[in-house]
């Protein structure tokens, strides 16, 4: 049986560990081929590639540090070289350094990585990118609830990137690239979880009373990234378990 | 090989024709058993329950208009007792009557509030008492809940951002039963309500970004993705669907 995904070609940045492991897996079993960034954990993105491989797909890891512009721009290149082209870019990698406002300063924010590497990274994928492709974005429910202190930045963040996938989707759109942003609550990352006990704290503001695995988030994104979801494009949407409701 | 509804029934509200007919194709064709509501069109319904039985599901029809609170649930709790349960309820059944606000009356307004909310609400209050935990309730909406491209569609959108409102509010109160509650916002879809050479096509198609209407499929397809195991940790959104009309 043909997999949905068969035949397309995928980048995810930061897919190492967590969301972004998870959703490459997921493209992976769905049947496409799958390039990752990473930009320290080597060992954590071989054994990434290993998986995807054990799944049947190609699959490899570039180093790329996704606040640095060029290099984000660079990734998408080759990954496009090596794979043929591209029908899948997923944008994952991301930090969220929670700061209080009298303790922020520029260099602290998550600004230079989600921001800056998200459109040059998809600048470069405009490129190679082949019609009826997906971009996907991987923001955050912050972009319009703030439930802890601190995350001003990171909130700003995440709204600007929403802004970007609304002004991308009018842009594609003519080309059927849809372009979407995943809106994530609480996700469990295992070790990666920046504050066990904090996330734990806020289980009782969803409605489900938990936080999500990767996986479901994953889930998600192979949806949009389906034949599937063909008439969603520029849309926002929240996997939050009910946090903001 | 096991479907991902397998063993799941559902009811879907305004079901024998347009997106309430392929999200009922959908539902089945992915295992499930789907009774459908219909408000007058017997031929129709009729025509849509031998699809369903065709893909090897049970199915039946029941009369029902969403505007009249007491028919709405007693529909809700007819399909429970046939199927043994509920797992999956799509509030579908809806009307806009568009009329700019010089033209409009207070029954016209008292008409759509009555379909479009009235019934969601008697259905959902009923279904409350018979859908399973771990289940689905998703409501199609509309992007007009926060946009209006075309005059006309105030009354109509305000239906649509007040199921909106139902929808995070029953998100809270279902949750810990793990039942999910999620509203779909479609923009323009090719249905008898609005054609895609109706009167209304030609201002909204090139205001998307795709240049086109969705064909009903296409909303189904999501609503079978929010009715799947898949989509586990998503409740109370509010998902737009519609090539990028509202952004």
């Amino acid at each position: 049986m043909t997999k949905r995904l068969s035949g397309k070609a995928a980048l995810v940045t930061g897919g190492s560990h967590g969301i972004g492991a998870a959703t490459a897996k997921r493209l992976a079993a769905d049947g496409a081929d799958v390039a990752i960034t990473y930009s320290g954990k080597k060992l954590a993105a071989d054994a990434v590639v290993a998986e995807i491989e054990a799944l049947g797909a190609r699959s490899f890891a570039i180093r790329a540090n996704a606040a640095e512009p060029a290099i984000a721009a660079d990734a998408a290149r080759r990954a496009a070289e090596r794979l043929g082209g591209l029908d899948i870019l997923v944008h994952n990698a991301g930090v969220s350094n929670f700061t209080p406002l009298s303790e922020n300063t520029y260099s602290t924010t998550c600004r230079p990585s989600t921001v800056d590497g998200g459109p040059d990274g998809s600048r470069a994928a405009a490129d190679h990118i082949r019609d009826g492709g997906r971009i996907i974005v991987i923001g955050s429910v912050s972009d319009h609830t703030m439930t802890t202190p601190a995350g001003q930045v990171c909130g700003t963040i995440k709204a600007a990137v929403a802004g970007i996938v609304r002004g991308w989707a009018r842009d594609l759109g003519p080309r059927n690239i849809l372009v979407n942003v995943i809106q994530p609550g609480l996700v469990d990352t295992g070790p990666d979880t920046a504050d066990p006990d904090l996330t734990e704290d806020l289980h009782p503001l969803t409605a489900l009373g938990r936080s999500a695995k990767p996986e479901e988030i994953a889930n998600l994104a192979g949806f949009l990234a389906s034949d599937e979801a063909s008439y969603i494009t520029g849309a926002a949407i929240d996997i939050d378990g009910g946090k903001l409701v | 090989m096991t479907k991902p509804l397998s063993g799941k029934a559902a009811l879907v509200t305004g079901g024998s024709r347009g997106i309430g007919a392929a999200i009922a194709k959908r539902l089945a064709a992915d295992g499930a058993d789907v009774a459908i509501t219909y408000a007058g069109n017997k031929d129709a319904a009729d025509t849509t329950v031998g699809a369903l039985e065709a893909l090897g599901v049970r199915s039946f029809a029941l009369q029902a208009d969403a505007a009249e609170p007491d028919a709405a649930a007693d529909a809700i709790h007819q399909a429970a007792e046939r199927f043994g349960g509920l797992d999956i309820l799509v509030h579908n059944a809806g009307v806009a009557n568009f009329a700019p606000l010089p033209e409009d009356d207070f029954a016209n307004y008292r008409r759509q509030f009555a379909v479009n909310v009235d019934g969601v609400f008697a259905g959902t209050r009923a279904a409350a008492d018979h859908i399973r935990d771990g289940g689905r309730i998703i409501v199609i909406g509309s992007v007009n809940a926060h946009t209006m491209p075309t005059p006309g569609g105030a009354v109509y959108g305000a239906t649509k951002a007040a199921v909106a409102g139902l929808v995070r509010g029953w998100a809270r109160d279902l949750g810990p039963r793990n039942i999910l509650v999620n509203v779909i916002q479609p923009g323009p879809v090719d249905t008898d309500l609005n054609p895609a050479d109706g009167d209304f096509a030609n201002v909204l198609r090139p205001l998307t970004a795709l240049g086109r209407y969705a064909r009903p499929e296409e909303i189904a397809n999501l609503a079978a993705f929010l009715a799947s195991d898949q989509a586990s940790y998503i409740t109370g959104a509010a998902i737009d669907i519609d090539g990028g009309l509202a952004i």
